[in-house]
């Protein structure tokens, strides 16, 4: 039997998992089936996959790993990753939603927070679980779609204005390789409106964590939701972070993805604008150093006339690192009026690191303004010796200089005071 | 306070500055001019820093300390201030902010604390005062989107606020309107004392009306071929550079 394991692949492995494990995973076993179905027809990404080719997911596979952990936190560790003041705290710990240090008694009117096994008999839930997440259209989201377990459905309830930010702690720690599918479900009804923090953090790990995680955001008819994806990963941990959106009429969704560190972070943000005079922001900000991999794709469609999409994705690239960029912008051809933007600019510190961006616009209607554009480049000398001839360092004429370029997308947090105080911290620090 | 002694520097192995001597003592101010393309702003950066151009010859020595061996930090913060003929513009910094860290790590070379907020408070006020440089344009990002005329009073604006030694201001007069003009160079003369000095760099007569120089000097073809009073400048405006290159037998 262990040599038999041996030399079974990842995939393979996975599979004889889900067949060993199936009968403990509660609901919807014929979904699940499926969706290992769809995963074992994909497999797993090499260097040849199109979509994957700048990660090293068999690498970051390789060997034997568990599918739960049962590590426990202390309350200390928790804590310590919570970083905004006032906040509504969803602690999911190792992939399970942890209840204890979960601060989710006595929530607002308008707003539900449930364990997925919980949700399963609501019916907002089954409206829209993997609705939205095609299992055909993706290895990691196939995969989690058979494997998940822990995650939180949170349902906003019509006209719902919630105030206090949710945090959602994402928090793990391992004592053997792990692989970990969280899947979250968001759905805010027509109206309401909120913020979210979703923070991955890793402690203290002794072995390889790889989370695959997806998220499903529904943002209905006139809703304004905010979501913030905090990357605190550690040198072992592996991170796959998949969110699906989709809008309706006249709703505005915004993500902010900030990528901190973290030895392989894939990030698969995708937003469908499924209605008229909708507004989608995009921003992120990666900081990569050491041999850490960062991969940011990102997918707007633009399926219905009279909307908007701006999209600003920045990086600044120390060591051997890579960073990779990849924007798909479709524009159909209902969708007249369409006003979309985006905009990648990298700094590249070093010679030995790398970046890779590809902005891929395919439009098929004639009325609509569109434009990308891409820059890489170094420091540059004459800001830095500008700052150098009015007294500064050398290094705090480039921390400042590094610190102005990340501002951008720092800035466009508007009205998180205490999320955007937090990662000027981490930044600033970054640059030290 | 300055001496230059037969100063050579090359960029991308073109020699440029082809032996300059200069001697500035405190409380003097120099003017420097010279045609197009004669190494006046090749001069400035070399006394800077900018690492771009290679001494090949010469020595630089500024208040007893060899000026070429410092980097440009160190120059500044010894109280070299050069205001650039074309200012960067960089987003996201602001003046303000920008300038207190320059201050305080002026300070800390020199074995001083870092500057009470209040104090510095009152110091911008004052300097934006004396250059009458809008408050909007303080707290914005350096240079980002101001005309070139704001650019160049900025740089006074930054002089002020530094209180170097020596500042050296090339063309800061170019791009200035008539009354700015006066302004900025009113500025610098209330900022001008027995201790410092200053080298204006300029191609127009107009700028020494105001500030009135102690040596004109006229830099030709990477030398200064011509040294004389205030009048060489009238007699510059009024003959052009022809008469110097006969004089020098180009
Ligand atoms: N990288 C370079 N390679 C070659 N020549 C250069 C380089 N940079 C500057 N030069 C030359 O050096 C010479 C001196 O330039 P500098 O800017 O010092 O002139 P200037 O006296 O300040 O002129 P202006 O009055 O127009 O400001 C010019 O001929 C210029 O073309
Ligand atoms: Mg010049």
């Amino acid at each position: 039997m262990e040599a038999e394991l041996k030399t079974m692949t990842t995939k393979d492995k996975l599979i004889a998992e889900f067949e060993s494990s199936k009968n403990s995973l509660f609901d919807n076993i014929q979904l699940r089936e499926q969706a290992l179905e769809a995963f074992s027809k994909q497999g797993i990404p090499n260097r040849k996959s199109e979509e994957y080719k700048y990660v090293n997911i068999e690498l970051s596979m390789k060997g034997d790993f568990a599918f739960s952990s049962s590590k426990k936190l202390s309350a200390k560790q928790i804590e310590s990753t919570q970083f905004l003041k006032d906040a509504i705290i969803v602690v999911i710990e190792n992939g399970k939603f942890n209840s204890e240090s979960s601060k989710v008694n006595s929530l607002p009117k308008g707003l539900q927070i449930l364990t997925i096994s919980e949700a399963v008999s609501d019916e907002s839930y089954t409206k829209h679980y993997t609705k939205y997440a095609d299992i055909n259209s993706d290895v990691f989201i196939a995969l989690n779609t058979a494997f998940a377990s822990g995650g939180v459905f949170i349902h906003l309830a019509k006209s719902a204005v919630i105030e206090t930010p949710i945090h959602i702690i994402h928090i793990s720690s391992v004592s053997e390789n792990t692989i970990l599918n969280t899947r979250n479900l968001i759905v805010v009804e027509e109206n309401a409106q909120v913020q979210f923090v979703e923070s991955y953090e890793t402690v203290d790990l002794s072995a390889k964590s790889f989370t695959n995680t997806l998220t499903e955001i529904v943002v209905e008819a006139n809703a304004i939701v905010s979501h913030f994806k905090i990357q605190n990963e550690c040198e072992l941990g592996s991170l796959i972070s998949t969110t699906q959106v989709v809008q309706k009429g006249k709703s505005v969704f915004s993500n902010h993805t900030f990528t901190l560190s973290g030895s392989l972070v894939r990030n698969n943000l995708n937003i469908v604008l499924d209605g008229e005079h909708i507004e989608s922001h995009l921003n992120g900000l990666y900081l990569t150093n050491g041999n850490q991999v960062v991969d940011n794709h990102t997918l707007v469609d633009h399926r219905k006339p009279n909307c908007n999409s701006n999209e600003l994705y920045k990086g600044i690239i120390e060591d051997k690192s890579s960073a990779t960029f990849n924007g798909k912008i479709y524009v159909r051809k209902d969708a007249q009026k369409t006003n979309a933007f985006q905009s990648n600019k990298n700094i590249l510190l070093s010679d030995d690191g790398t970046i890779n961006t590809k902005p891929q616009l395919e439009i098929y209607a004639d009325d609509v303004k569109c434009s990308h554009g891409t820059s890489t480049g170094k420091l540059d000398v004459d800001k830095i010796f500008y700052l150098r001839a009015r007294g500064l360092s050398e290094a705090s004429a480039k921390k400042l200089l590094m610190h102005a370029f990340a501002s951008e997308v720092l800035d466009s947090i508007k009205g998180m005071e205490d999320l955007h105080n937090y990662l000027e911290e981490r930044i600033s620090k970054r640059f030290e | 306070m300055l001496s230059i002694k037969n100063l050579h520097a090359s960029i991308d192995g073109k020699e440029i500055l082809k032996g300059v001597n200069l001697e500035v003592k405190a409380g003097e101010i120099h003017a420097i001019m010279g045609p197009n393309g004669s190494g006046k702003s090749t001069l400035s950066a070399v006394l800077a820093g900018r690492e771009d151009y290679e001494v090949t010859e010469g020595s630089v020595t500024f208040n007893e300390k060899d000026l070429l061996e410092l980097l440009p930090e160190d120059r500044a913060r010894e109280g070299v201030f050069l205001a650039f003929q074309y200012p960067v513009e960089i987003p996201g910094v602001s003046n303000v902010n920008f300038l207190k860290i320059a201050l305080n790590e002026i300070r800390a070379y020199k074995g001083l604390e870092p500057m009470e907020a209040k104090d510095f408070l009152v110091r911008l006020k004052e300097k934006q005062k004396l250059v009458e440089l809008d408050g909007k344009l303080a707290s914005r990002s350096v240079n980002e989107g101001f005309s070139g005329g704001e650019k160049k009073r900025n740089e006074i604006f930054q002089m002020a606020m530094l209180e170097p030694k020596l500042s050296i201001l090339d063309e800061t007069d170019s791009g200035l309107d008539i009354d700015a003009l006066r302004i900025v160079a009113g500025g610098v003369n209330k900022l001008k004392s027995k201790d410092n000095a200053i080298i204006v760099i300029t191609h127009y007569q107009r700028l020494l009306d105001y500030i009135v120089p102690d040596v004109v000097h006229i830099l030709y073809n990477g030398k200064i071929v011509k040294s004389g009073p205030k009048e060489l400048a009238l007699e510059l405006e009024e003959k052009g550079y022809d008469f110097i290159k006969e004089q020098v037998g180009a």
